[in-house]
């Protein structure tokens, strides 16, 4: 090797003396208040809605038509008094029950679905034609056809909403299962794990971010799909939920009104999908580092 | 070196083998292909033997000890555990696997060490102290409470052993356990397997393909030809270890070995 074409460089030996961690001083220091608000996101995000809220509050008030725009000051008296009166939160209740015995159907018949998908050929086959069929067809196309089965009132609006969750859900459930690493797999079954104890401790925590994602995109079909439908065909058996009440104060031209229940959509919205699904996240797939964030 | 075969003739001859390779071919079906691994391999394993099977990258050695787990089936011949014919994996074969992602993400480290215990009807309580004292042996007490992806390959590697040898399984299989360990690391690893080799003298079959660690850990070894892999050799190596490793009878088996791995090629080693 003393022989080479390519002539190196001659340079002297070094030896440095390392500092033992200790005297290196602060290695890892907590970051100032102010830095520590500002990685906040939740802080950033306030300070964008804060400044959103002004800008509504100035062009309304420049605008002066609270018929068609009211401002922002007075759509957050009608939502207070929408709240204080206990409207809001009745027609929200009534939303929210269609919505869970709508999304747990759903969930239900999807994992049988998928179980019956991992397991046998045929159940594939079904599985994938099933979801290619349905999945492009919006929920809310299937309102007349349910309103014709089911009649006016809960049923339809649960089978709208079974339709909408059911096909994201067992997708990526399936596809979810599909991903679990062959070294997982065979460990589990060294362990002596079998059948539906194979599912439980091995396929499902391991398909566990891909399910998730499936019960999130399931929600936000949901949600979107039921306010939707609550808006096309309103009250049922006498009681309405939230999309009825935008739907009947657009009738009176309350419009502050309107913007509140729209407002509370979205709050509900944000809520279980920036909050409860956020936590869940943060419990379980972050903290085993198997979904980065 | 005599007294040895004959003893290895007499154990042979004495006792009926544990486990049990009877001319196995194994293949791998993919779509526009059918890949043999092995071809008609046979071989014995004694009770407490530390058995290697050496061989170079691709010629079959994690096939043969996956078909042992109990996940491939031999197209032609069979393996026999105890006198019956393996036909599915189970806990008392316990493996590592050569793969990182081997062990549960959901679980801690501890949790990971005590889950085949707990599948297996071992209490909470028990288990538990079985793990903690596994993850010592391994070192890395420190760690019981961490997610596995804050670990780095080699302490998952040493966590997946440790979740191993906690079973007390008759065959503890291993399928390069080591190769992802800096060589301090994986010279403290083979000290700490062959000492606990010598407390409780479970049957250890353990791939590599590095002729000194085969040399080193094992009792006996199998030497597979390239890829598919046939059975070349069987060589005693019992009487070499850690201690012997600058001994001229040391060099002289390796040498003896590289010579037939690469069959007078010129490979330097
Ligand atoms: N899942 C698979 N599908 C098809 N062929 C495979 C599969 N796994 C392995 N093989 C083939 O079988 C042969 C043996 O593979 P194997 O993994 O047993 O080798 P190995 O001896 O363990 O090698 P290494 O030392 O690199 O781990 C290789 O030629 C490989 O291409
Ligand atoms: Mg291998």
């Amino acid at each position: 090797m003393s022989q080479t074409r390519f002539p190196l460089p001659l340079r002297p030996e070094v030896e440095f003396d390392v500092k033992a961690p200790k005297e290196l001083g602060d290695v890892a220091k907590p970051l100032s208040f102010f830095e520590k608000l500002a990685a906040n996101g939740a802080v950033r995000h306030g300070v964008i809605l804060i400044v959103v809220a002004l800008i509504w509050e100035i062009y309304a008030r420049y605008l002066d038509r609270p018929l068609s725009f009211p401002t922002f000051l007075d759509t957050l008296e009608a939502l207070r008094d929408g709240f204080a009166s206990g409207v809001i939160p009745a027609r929200l209740s009534v939303t929210l029950q269609t919505l869970v015995i709508g999304y747990f159907i759903g969930l239900t018949i999807a994992a049988v679905l998928t179980t019956v998908a991992v397991t046998s050929r045929i159940g594939t086959d079904l599985l994938s034609t099933f979801t290619a069929m349905f999945n492009p067809l919006p929920a809310i196309a299937l309102l007349p056809l349910a309103l014709l089965w089911f009649g006016l009132g809960r049923p339809s609006l649960v089978f709208v909403i079974v339709h909408s969750v059911l096909w994201a859900v067992a997708l990526n459930m399936h596809s979810g299962f599909l991903s679990v690493s062959e070294t997982l797999r065979m460990a589990g079954r060294t362990f002596g794990l079998k059948g539906l104890r194979f599912v439980f401790g091995i396929l499902i925590p391991a398909a566990f971010p891909a399910i998730l994602a499936g019960l999130k995109i399931g929600w936000a079909f949901a949600w979107r799909t039921l306010i939707a439908a609550e808006l096309v065909f309103g009250v049922s058996s006498g009681q309405g939920g939230l999309g009825w009440y935008i739907f009947e104060k657009r009738n009176t031209l309350d419009t502050a009104s309107v913007f509140a229940g729209l407002l509370t959509v979205m709050a509900v919205g944000l809520i279980i999908e920036a909050v409860i699904f956020r936590l869940i996240e943060a419990k379980t797939v972050r903290r085993w580092g198997m979904q980065r964030g | 070196m005599a007294l040895m075969m004959d003893q290895a003739l007499a154990q042979t001859t004495s006792s009926s083998p544990l486990l049990s390779v009877d001319g196995v071919t194994l293949q791998y079906k993919t779509p526009d292909h059918l890949v043999t691994a092995t071809y008609r391999i046979s071989f014995d394993i004694q009770r407490h033997e530390r058995f290697v099977l050496l061989g170079p990258s691709g010629c079959g050695k994690s096939t043969i000890l996956k078909a042992m787990a109990g996940f491939l089936y031999p197209v032609e011949g069979c393996i026999t555990l105890k006198n019956h014919v393996v036909d599915g994996p189970g806990p008392d074969r316990m493996m590592v696997f050569q793969e990182f992602d081997q062990l549960l993400p959901w679980k801690t480290v501890e949790q990971n060490v005590a889950y085949p215990m707990r599948v297996n009807g071992i209490g909470a309580q028990d288990a538990k102290a079985r793990a903690l004292d596994a993850l010592a042996k391994v070192n890395l007490s420190k760690f019981a409470d961490a997610y596995p992806h804050m670990l780095s390959g080699g302490m998952k590697q040493r966590v997946a052993i440790a979740r191993a040898m906690a079973m007390k399984p008759d065959v503890l299989l291993m399928d390069e356990p080591y190769a992802a360990l800096d060589a301090l690391t994986r010279r403290k690893m083979q000290e700490e397997l062959l000492q606990l080799w010598e407390d409780i003298g479970f049957t250890l079959v353990f791939v590599t393909h590095s002729i000194e660690e085969a040399v080193v850990i094992g009792s006996r070894i199998v030497l597979l030809s390239p890829h598919p892999g046939q059975v070349r050799a069987e060589i005693n190596c019992a009487h070499l270890g850690l201690n012997e490793r600058a001994s001229p009878e040391f060099a002289e088996l390796t040498g003896r070995i590289s010579h037939m791995l690469f069959d007078g090629q010129n490979v330097a080693h």
